[in-house]
């Protein structure tokens, strides 16, 4: 258990709150955007807020194996994104 | 003393990683274009991570400061991720402009592209590649082209 300032886990998770917010934006412009490069640029903010509120949340709730689970996922969505755009860009693999 | 510099550099930090975060949500939101939600959307999250997993390290500092062997496993994991985050980042941006430049998106207001045939779908000696530029005039004609 990762002893931190008082009143900071708690400021931690105003920060994950307004990090949500930021999400919701993010889901509308994939929901409603117009074509599939909009989207693809949402879902990239989207994998981006999510990397980072797992870390928050990994301090605020005082474990580091959400630390962790951040590194794989911020690969792992790297590679994702860069077939989304090879497939948008047509042509051959 | 060095505790009390660490802590409210931690505070400054989140303020910052926050407002940025915001901002990328409501440039996405508000842009009229491809290429310009994606200079939102990366750009800010990426200058917004920085300072917020920053702000994680320098938690992580503090702790080892005070003699806790936890904070340096935190600040070295948090190193580790925010490096993957700068690596990747940028790579996967340009990847998304160029595949939207290909696919035939064009920007918002442009009459003319210049990278019209500079950049060719599949080219043996590939052209240097130069950002996306665009040419804005100021009478915004033929938008729905």
């Amino acid at each position: 258990m990762i002893e931190v300032i008082e009143g900071l886990d708690t400021l931690y998770l105003v920060v994950l709150g307004m990090l949500f917010l930021s999400v919701v934006m993010a889901m509308i412009r994939v929901i409603l955007g117009p074509t599939a490069p909009d989207r693809a640029v949402g879902l990239d903010t989207i994998n981006t807020i999510v990397i980072v509120s797992m870390i928050i949340f990994g301090i605020a709730k005082g474990s580091v194996i959400y630390i962790d689970v951040a590194i794989v996922y911020a690969l792992l969505s790297f590679i994702s994104i860069l077939f989304i755009a090879k497939y948008l860009e047509g042509g051959e693999f | 003393m060095i505790s009390e510099i660490f802590e409210i550099v931690i505070y400054i930090f989140l303020a910052i990683g926050v407002f940025f975060n915001l901002l990328a949500g409501i440039g996405l939101l508000r842009f009229p274009d491809v290429y310009t939600r994606l200079h939102a959307g990366t750009k800010c999250t990426t200058f917004g991570s920085i300072f917020l997993i920053g702000s994680v390290i320098l938690l992580g500092l503090r702790m080892w400061w005070n003699n806790d062997a936890d904070g340096s496993i935190l600040a070295i994991h948090s190193i580790v991720a925010l490096v993957a985050i700068l690596v990747t980042n940028p790579t996967g941006a340009h990847a998304l402009a160029r595949a939207a430049h290909r696919s035939g998106v064009e920007p918002y207001g442009a009459v003319v592209d210049d990278l019209k045939g500079t950049i060719k779908p599949k080219a043996e000696s590939k052209p240097k590649k130069k950002p996306v530029k665009k040419k804005k005039t100021s009478t915004k004609k033929e938008e729905g082209k």
